[in-house]
């Protein structure tokens, strides 16, 4: 057995003083280094960003209902994908999982009282927050309009919008990346509590150390491309800009060098979550847990090599093209390994459909989805077709809206009681859950079908004969988007009148249901020693008499 | 309720690793307590977790400053006549004594972090103040440098002399001068602010026990813009002559 036998009494330390009742003054928020307060900060910073970037997406599908640009100019229609694209990629989907849930889990499940720099932390988020205004500022005073991969050289040159104030945004927030990613590493490294060793640790730390390692090595390279793009709006100078003797392939490898990490930055911490969810809702260890350990560090290391294949289409040379192609398929082999093992994890296990396995559920369908068909477009004479097409955005919104904004929900809900105190209603919980999933497929599975037929990306208008797909795809966001905001009310209802949780509501393993719900500010009243493998669920009892023995 | 019997337990035995200059007895509650942060649970603990946040910073400048190098090798390829012909309007014997500021001032630090190990707080804060005037010197030096450029209108925009060069290379060239040079400016600036904080931390904690990992890091720092500075004065001053 583990802490759980001579842990005090959980249900009566919940009562008792916790790290959201510690303190009540709004300095004690703002200047807190409890990392679980820090998650809370950016729980409620990344809320904000998801709202915009999603508003920005409800205005885009109102836009293509007609195939007639009848709704908002061309002009405005290009700033509302930049700020969609630029805050939910910088300002949610980074951030969601590791700043968030990572923050607020990491040192709970290596046993540890806070992350291994705590002030560190704080500042991470003061970073992102300055970020966020600066893109905010930007919406107010104009908004930008050069699509969220700011391509030279009409973002350094050509284009006559706050393209500085964005860059600017996006660059600190790259900083506060960098930061999250540095503690989580260190933490993991050195905070583990005596008896955890690296393979007792949860799969959710695993994905979050590899998802660690590519914002450490990825998002510096971020930052001095965008550097160099305000360098060369403000100061004129040279290199990115054909016209000035720059080279603007140089700025898409550089960009991508980041950009395409920064996909795993997105799905490994969702991925982490699954595996959490997949165990405890199955009552049943992860099967292969080594592979699904081994396989986000595979992850993360092939992430680096395939950024070529963003340019297929950009004039980088066809042998170059092979190369990346090659490897792009590479990446199919750990992202199978997991998909599979989580299959394996269900099988004969006693699988609970409870809110958070139905997201999981919800996950494994469309990463498979969004993973195969990426194999497409990791092929260089199929590319060709689909490039710069709906096929590619219904690609990359099923791996990084269906796989990790699912997998952030999932989590969200999973961890809600240890976070909060309090239950959300699960009946309210399954219904927004599959909400939330047929309105997604309904979102994007037409948008796989116009693409194939043609229909390019970022066009404000287009011919009549996409029209049918495009009114499914709005149709599916009015679903998507009203299961968004049904979560949304009903987990803040849930902050004042949800049921109170005991410290292990699900029955879960794992350090951090050994602890009070809400925890308190050090985390334990002990000092966690860690003697049983991660995911020890004890496997269904067939033999009823065996099953009264154990009982006895 | 059932007492709390962890509490007990003895401390994690594999921490009590490399740094031996601190002494922890066995039930961690060291003599230098009050310099281990909430979170850790020794000394030991903090320094090993400070030393691996810090090498892992350095990776993120490394990664920082090689987009640029990348950057550079590439237009070198492209442009390699014009690199060569821009790179003769640099200062050579400046940029060499600003070679020569910098590894004293790298020899200066590691003597302070050696000074420190020993506790001698007086030639710790002697050896800073030598890092921190070559720091100083490097950025006049430095501006003098940009002065001359400034002058000859060789600082690329609207006020660009092209007529002093052959193709885009030499304004290319300029261009990643200036970036390169100039970021690592920026870390030299910052290393200056570190170095005096360190003199005056140093001087307030004379009569205490100190905390060794700031003057460490701060080492580790000072080295690697050093280091930087190693493979920009090659790439940007001595091409051509080899």
């Amino acid at each position: 057995m583990s802490q759980v036998a001579d842990y005090p009494g959980s249900v009566h330390a919940a009562e008792k003083t916790n790290y959201l009742n510690a303190e009540h003054s709004i300095k004690s928020w703002l200047l807190t280094v409890d990392h679980k307060r820090i998650a809370i900060l950016y729980l409620i910073s990344i809320t904000v960003f998801f709202i915009i970037g999603g508003s920005m997406a409800a205005l885009i599908r109102a836009e293509l209902l007609t195939p007639a640009g009848d709704l908002i100019s061309s002009d405005a229609y290009n700033k509302a994908f930049t700020i969609h694209g630029v805050t939910l990629i910088f300002f949610f989907l980074v951030p969601s999982i590791p700043a968030v849930l990572g923050n607020f889990l990491i040192p709970m499940m290596i046993g540890a009282r806070d992350v291994a720099f705590t002030r560190l932390n704080l500042v991470s988020w003061y970073l992102f927050t300055i970020g966020g205004i600066f893109t905010i500022c930007c919406l107010v005073v104009g908004g930008v309009d050069t699509g969220w991969t700011f391509y030279t050289p009409y973002s350094s040159s050509f284009s006559n919008t706050s393209v500085v104030l964005a860059v600017t945004g996006v660059f600190i927030a790259g900083f506060s990346s960098i930061a999250t990613g540095l503690n989580f590493i260190v933490t993991v490294h050195k905070m583990r509590a005596p008896g955890m060793t690296w393979f007792k640790l949860p799969l959710f730390i695993w994905s979050n150390y590899a998802t660690a390692c590519i914002m450490v090595l990825g998002t510096p390279v971020l930052a001095i491309t965008l550097f160099l793009v305000g360098v060369e709006r403000v100061g004129r100078i040279g290199i990115f800009d054909p016209a000035l003797g720059g080279d603007p392939i140089l700025f898409q490898h550089l960009f991508w060098f980041y950009s395409h990490p920064a996909v795993y930055i997105m799905i490994l911490p969702s991925m982490g979550v699954i595996s959490e969810l997949m165990a405890c809702f199955s009552r049943n260890r992860v099967f292969g847990y080594d592979f699904v350990a081994y396989s986000s560090l595979a992850l993360a290391g092939l992430s680096f090599v395939v950024w070529g294949h963003h340019l297929f289409t950009s004039g980088q040379s066809v042998y170059a093209g092979m190369a990346f192609s090659a490897l792009s398929f590479l990446v199919a082999i750990p992202s199978a390994v997991k998909v599979f093992n989580w299959t394996a994890t269900m099988y004969k296990g006693t699988v609970v459909l409870d809110s958070p396995m139905l997201y999981s559920l919800g996950f494994l369908g469309l990463f498979t989805i969004g993973g195969l068909t990426g194999l497409f477009l990791a092929s260089l004479a199929v590319d060709v077709h689909l490039q710069d097409t709906y096929f590619v955005i219904a690609h990359f919104h099923y791996i990084m809206v269906g796989g990790a904004i699912m997998g952030f929900l999932g989590g969200l809900h999973f961890w809600w009681p240890k976070m909060t105190g309090r239950m959300y209603p699960e009946t309210f919980g399954k219904l927004s859950a599959l909400t939330i999933f047929i309105g997604f497929n309904l979102t994007f599975m037409p948008q796989f079908i116009m693409g194939y037929l043609g229909m390019p990306r970022r066009y404000h208008a287009y011919v009549p004969e996409f029209q049918v797909y495009h009114v499914l795809s709005s149709a599916g966001a009015s679903v998507l988007i009203a299961g968004y905001a049904f979560t949304i009310a009903y987990l803040l209802w849930s902050l004042r009148y949800g049921e109170k949780a005991s410290a292990n509501p699900w029955a879960a393993k794992g350090l951090e249901w050994e602890t009070p719900s809400p925890p308190p500010t050090e985390n334990f009243n002990y000092k966690p020693v860690v003697h049983e493998e991660a995911y020890a669920y004890e496997p269904p009892v067939e033999d009823p008499e065996e099953e009264a023995h154990e009982l006895a | 309720m059932p007492t709390n019997r962890r509490s007990k337990t003895p401390r994690r035995k594999r921490m009590s690793s490399p740094s031996d200059t601190i002494a922890v007895d066995a039930h961690g509650h060291g003599e230098h307590d009050e310099l281990v942060s909430h979170q850790f649970e020794d000394l030991n603990q903090q320094t090993e977790a400070y030393s691996v946040g810090m090498w892992i910073f350095l990776v993120t400048e490394l990664m920082f400053f090689g987009g640029l190098f990348a950057a550079y090798v590439i237009y070198r390829g492209k442009y390699h006549e014009g690199f060569i012909e821009a790179h003769h309007h640099l200062n050579v014997p400046l940029g060499g004594l600003n070679t020569a500021v910098l590894l004293t001032s790298s020899f200066s630090m590691a003597l302070a972090v050696r000074s420190s190990m020993l506790g001698k707080w007086k030639s710790q804060i002697a050896y800073l103040y030598v890092t921190l005037i070559c720091a100083l010197g490097f950025l006049v030096i430095k501006a003098i440098e940009y002065t001359d450029k400034y002058h000859h209108h060789l600082i690329p925009g609207p006020n660009f002399n092209t007529e002093a060069f052959k193709d885009k290379g030499g304004e290319l060239f300029m261009s990643l001068y200036f970036a390169m040079t100039g970021l690592h400016g920026i870390h030299v600036l910052v290393g200056v602010i570190v170095i005096s904080v360190l003199i005056v931390r140093t001087w307030i904690n004379r009569n205490r026990t100190m905390d060794y990992m700031p003057i460490e890091m701060s080492g580790l720092y000072w080295h690697f813009v050093d280091l930087i500075w190693i493979f920009l004065y090659p790439l940007l001053y001595l091409i051509g002559r080899a």
